[in-house]
């Protein structure tokens, strides 16, 4: 019978302990809301481990309680010399014994996972025809952007990253410069990407971001790079397989020549091919290592520059002088690139509304 | 002799200060120079929460809070709790050993001088082109691309404080192991001795590959070496390993003389013994030695691969075992008691929850899996706050009210104390409690700023909020240490009076040569027994008295450090300043040449004869 309360007692605290834990957050940036298997295991082993760790916690609190409570000085006497006691081996044993059990009980799921996590064989399965069956990306972080090379299937792209649902997602991670950490808090645990060396991990998404508040998950740098170290956001697009294999194509043949819609537009490639091209590529097909971001889907983003809003203010704002919004980031000064001018009024027009058609979507 | 030390003039008492090899002072210049770097340490966290406030706030720009969360960090770290740390240790070790002084009094000004200039070099940093920038940590890889000289402040300036810090825990280990007085067997040592030893004990092992990292780190800066340059064969993951090596032990170098502090006070007002003394004892080195075992779970989401990440996931688990048997201890030790609610004990009972809590979570942040989530988010910050603040500072205050009788014969006041601690306390909880959740939001540490409307913003101004009290309450503490100065009423031997250990039997003031005849220990907390048998003197002593042979003060310490802090401008300016090169050597002359003055010239010391002994009461009893 006092079993069964205990038990029960301890069934309606994990409860209300997921209340509070699921209720909290943004579905898109939390790690109490998990996007996927991998954020979802996590999670468990969150809630299992505070499970454990709050029983702890209630047991000393107990003891605790009691012991301010019943021997204050005011209470037992001012005279009194409490009995001199040495110890106690049946004690000790107690609390070397049931934390030991507590840890082993949190050490094996832990030990699982760890292995779990870092499998990615299926990396390389291929299907009859030799193509890979998993998406792979590699992952380049750049101070202060990030870029997102697909190499099995002829694709690149930066700052949002796009990735299919229902699987597993696998990456390769390196920096080009400093440390960096790569981090979707609402998919999964982080990974570093190392100068050094590759490595490697995997992700998965449940559904299509499209329903999230802004349709995409927020990603974060999580190793102090520099100045702009709060400011390297990207994003993360998942999309259904089918969603993605198109995607995939357009970004494909985003290669061909784009139609430029307008006089205006027409004035900003040109300004565009003349000033920023040597760094940015424009084309969805293509590898990675380039010096800027890639452009392709400029259009289609969320943010501009990792942070600031999507619009043709804050493009105009950034492109004048990233610099100031963006301290220590390598984009170069207008006055660098165009003939020693800023660019005026007029020409920031047209470079927003001709990056502003770079889009693969519809 | 003490009184004449009293009557002398500010320059008189300065030149004593520079000069003196008594470990008392030297407690004393650690203290003024730990807490002065504590609240300028202090003041660069309260520029970080207030920029931190509100979402896309500019009160500081990226580049300079890059600059106050490395130098928060390194000072806190480095200049303000272990140097308390050490300042306790050397006020109240020798004491409770019934040593006449540490082992090497010569060495311990040495390392006290050494640790003052390295902290003064990093910190002048901020005026001469900027601090260091890349983290308290210091990565390689943003630590070589750091431009201007932070980083460079910073390797030299560590390099300098670190071998104080080696010098001084060489200089502990030493003192306990051939200096305690007859009777004393390593069973029958006060627990705060037991975790000084211990905790030199981890500095000797952990302070080499500090060091190491820290030479590798310059070369590569200076001379363009390639240690960590990976283009050029280097590795930048050999830092984080030499670094953690070293940090993960630091972390027991701090924690576990806290505990020793918290062990005395919860014996002393409690009126009892210990509980489970021999357990707490393995415990103590327990702990020491799983400090070296677990240095890569600061490195899960490296790419260490799942074996190692793994193991090292079990083995930090293990240490929550010994942890947890302490907690325990110290409960059992207040149970049954008669618990006098002083302004130490109450730091020590805040302190069971709060560091409890901060334990918990390092329990889960040492399941891998669930590291990769925590890693580098504010969850971390909490943790190590809730462990850093919750166990050290909450003793560092505990012990500052418990031992300041016993090193200036006054007593801080109770009720400012209380005011300190609440406010402190309150604000402690409330600024970093709910960075926990932070963490699980999703939000990165080390950001100079975040966008609105991610759900942190909240939480983030409660943070800020919280801070403002633990500033309040350390600007009480602040009066309070003033007005003691002030009011300077004097409480004589014993004040608490239920001291047990053999620091509560000295005569007040100590007198500068400490025990006038070295006691007999006849047990775990002597002086207790002494006062339960009714010994009227207060103490069994094993030898007559008898002359007492002293050191002489000197200046020496001083000058080698001062070489060596003028070195580290030659060095730091190389290639850069003409005089860059004369100066290192004129820095290194002046240090090498104190060296020999002090190996070439013999200094015997000098005896307090025994006749001045028998006319001196050497304090009120």
């Amino acid at each position: 019978m006092m079993k069964g309360i205990k038990k029960w007692r301890l069934f309606s605290l994990l409860t209300a302990l997921m209340v509070i834990l699921s209720g909290c957050g943004e579905k898109h940036l939390s790690t109490l809301n998990p996007a996927g298997q991998v954020g979802r295991d996590q999670l468990d082993l969150m809630l299992l481990s505070t499970g454990i760790m709050v029983l702890v916690i209630i047991v000393v609190l107990i003891v605790y309680v009691l012991a301010i409570v019943k021997f204050r000085r005011s209470k037992v006497g001012e005279d009194v010399i409490p009995k001199q006691v040495e110890g106690s081996h049946k004690l000790e044993l107690i609390w070397t014994v049931v934390p030991i059990i507590l840890l082993l009980i949190l050490a094996v799921p832990t030990v699982v996972k760890t292995f779990d996590f870092a499998d990615v064989s299926g990396m390389e399965t291929v299907n009859e025809e030799g193509n890979k069956t998993a998406v792979t990306v590699n992952v380049e972080a750049n101070l202060y952007w990030w870029e997102f090379e697909y190499p099995d299937l002829g694709i690149v792209t930066s700052q949002e990253l796009v990735v299919p649902t229902q699987e597993k997602v696998y990456f390769n991670l390196i920096a080009a410069d400093v440390k960096h950490s790569f981090w979707i808090p609402a998919a999964g645990g982080k990974m570093d990407t190392n100068v050094d060396n590759l490595n490697q991990f995997y992700l998965t998404f449940d559904d299509a971001s499209d329903g999230l508040e802004e349709g995409v998950f927020y990603g974060k740098c999580a190793e102090l790079c520099g100045p702009s170290h709060a400011l390297m956001d990207f994003k993360v697009k998942s999309l259904d397989r089918d969603d993605f294999d198109a995607w995939v194509v357009k970004m494909q043949d985003s290669g061909a020549e784009q139609a430029v819609e307008g006089d205006v537009a027409q004035q900003g490639q040109d300004i565009f091919n003349k000033s920023c091209i040597t760094c940015h590529a424009v084309s969805g097909a293509g590898t990675a290592g380039s010096v800027g971001p890639n452009l392709a889907t400029f259009g289609d983003r969320n943010r501009v520059a990792g942070f600031m809003d999507h619009t043709e203010e804050d493009i105009k704002k950034w492109i004048s002088n990233p610099k100031e919004y963006k301290p220590g980031n390598l984009m170069p000064q207008p006055e660098a690139i165009n003939n020693g001018k800023k660019f005026t009024d007029q020409e920031l027009t047209a470079l927003t509304e001709y990056l502003m058609g770079l889009s693969v979507e519809d | 002799m003490s009184s004449i030390a009293q009557k002398k003039g500010f320059g008189a008492t300065l030149w004593d200060y520079l000069t003196t090899v008594d470990h008392k002072k030297i407690a004393i210049l650690y203290l003024i120079t730990g807490g002065l770097f504590f609240v300028i340490g202090g003041i660069e966290a309260m520029v970080i929460r207030i920029q931190l406030a509100q979402p896309d706030s500019d009160f500081v720009s990226a580049g300079l809070f890059n600059q106050m969360i490395t130098m928060h960090g390194t000072t806190m770290i480095f200049l303000a709790a272990m140097p308390l740390l050490l300042g306790f240790m050397n006020a109240v070790m020798p004491l409770q050993i019934g040593a006449r002084d540490v082992a090497f009094p010569f060495l311990n000004s040495l390392g006290f001088w050494l640790f003052f200039f390295g902290g003064i070099f990093l910190n002048l940093s901020w005026f001469m082109g900027g601090a260091p920038d890349a983290g308290w940590t210091s990565y390689a890889s943003l630590a070589l691309a750091s431009p201007g000289h932070g980083i460079d402040f910073y390797t030299l300036g560590l390099l300098i404080s670190g071998f104080g810090t080696l010098i001084g825990g060489i200089n502990f280990l030493v003192t306990i192991i051939n200096m305690r007085a007859p009777g004393m067997t390593y069973m029958r040592m006060p627990l705060f001795t037991w975790t000084t030893f211990v905790a030199s004990a981890l500095i000797l092992f952990a302070f080499p590959p500090l060091t190491v990292g820290m030479v590798f780190m310059m070369v590569d800066r200076m001379f363009d070496g390639n240690f960590f340059d990976h283009t050029m064969g280097g590795n930048t993951i050999i830092w984080e390993h030499l670094f953690w090596i070293f940090g993960h032990p630091e972390v027991y170098i701090l924690i576990l003389p806290a505990f020793g502090i918290f062990s005395e006070i919860f014996a002393t007002f409690s009126r009892k013994r210990l509980f489970g003394y021999s357990a707490m004892v393995f415990a103590t080195v327990l702990i020491g030695f799983l400090g070296f075992m677990v240095w890569a779970h600061h490195m899960f989401t490296v790419g260490l691969g799942p074996t190692a990440n793994a193991i090292f996931s079990v083995a930090t688990m293990a240490i929550a075992v010994p942890t947890g048997v302490k907690i325990f201890n110290w409960l059992l030790t207040i149970w049954g008691g008669s618990i006098k609610f002083t302004v130490a004990m109450i730091y020590a009972v805040a302190f069971i929850p709060t560091f409890t809590a901060g334990g918990v979570t390092g329990i889960m942040l040492a399941s891998a899996p669930l590291d990769y989530q925590l890693h580098d988010s504010y969850f971390v910050v909490a943790h190590f706050h809730y462990v850093i603040v919750g166990g050290v500072v909450l003793g560092l205050l505990a012990g500052l009210h418990y031992y300041w009788p016993l090193m200036f014969n006054t007593m801080l006041s109770e009720a400012l104390g209380k005011w300190t601690f609440w406010l402190f306390f309150i604000g402690f909880h409330l600024t970093f409690f709910i960075q926990h959740f932070l963490g699980l939001l999703g939000m990165p540490r080390r950001v100079f700023t975040f966008g609105a409307n991610q759900g942190w913003d909240l939480y983030n101004l409660i943070s800020s909020i919280g801070a403002i009290g633990m500033a309040l309450g350390v600007a009480v503490l602040v009066v309070n240490i003033i007005r003691t100065i002030v009011k300077n009423e004097k409480v004589g031997r014993d004040p608490w009076g239920d001291g047990r250990t053999l620091e509560w039997a000295v005569p007040q003031p100590v007198p500068f040569y400490n025990f006038k005849q070295t006691p007999l220990v006849r047990g775990l907390d002597t002086f207790w027994i002494e006062k339960q048998e009714g010994n009227k003197e207060g103490m069994t002593y094993a030898e007559p008295v008898g002359d007492i042979h002293m050191p002489n003060n000197s200046f020496i310490p001083v000058v080698i450090s001062f070489g060596l802090f003028v070195a580290a401008f030659g060095a730091l300016y190389n290639g850069e300043q003409p005089w860059a090169v004369p100066v290192l050597i004129l820095g290194l002359v002046i240090t090498f040449g104190a060296m020999i003055v002090r190996s070439l010239k013999d200094d015997h010391g000098y005896h307090v004869h025994k006749e001045d002994l028998m006319d001196e009461k050497g304090g009120k009893h």
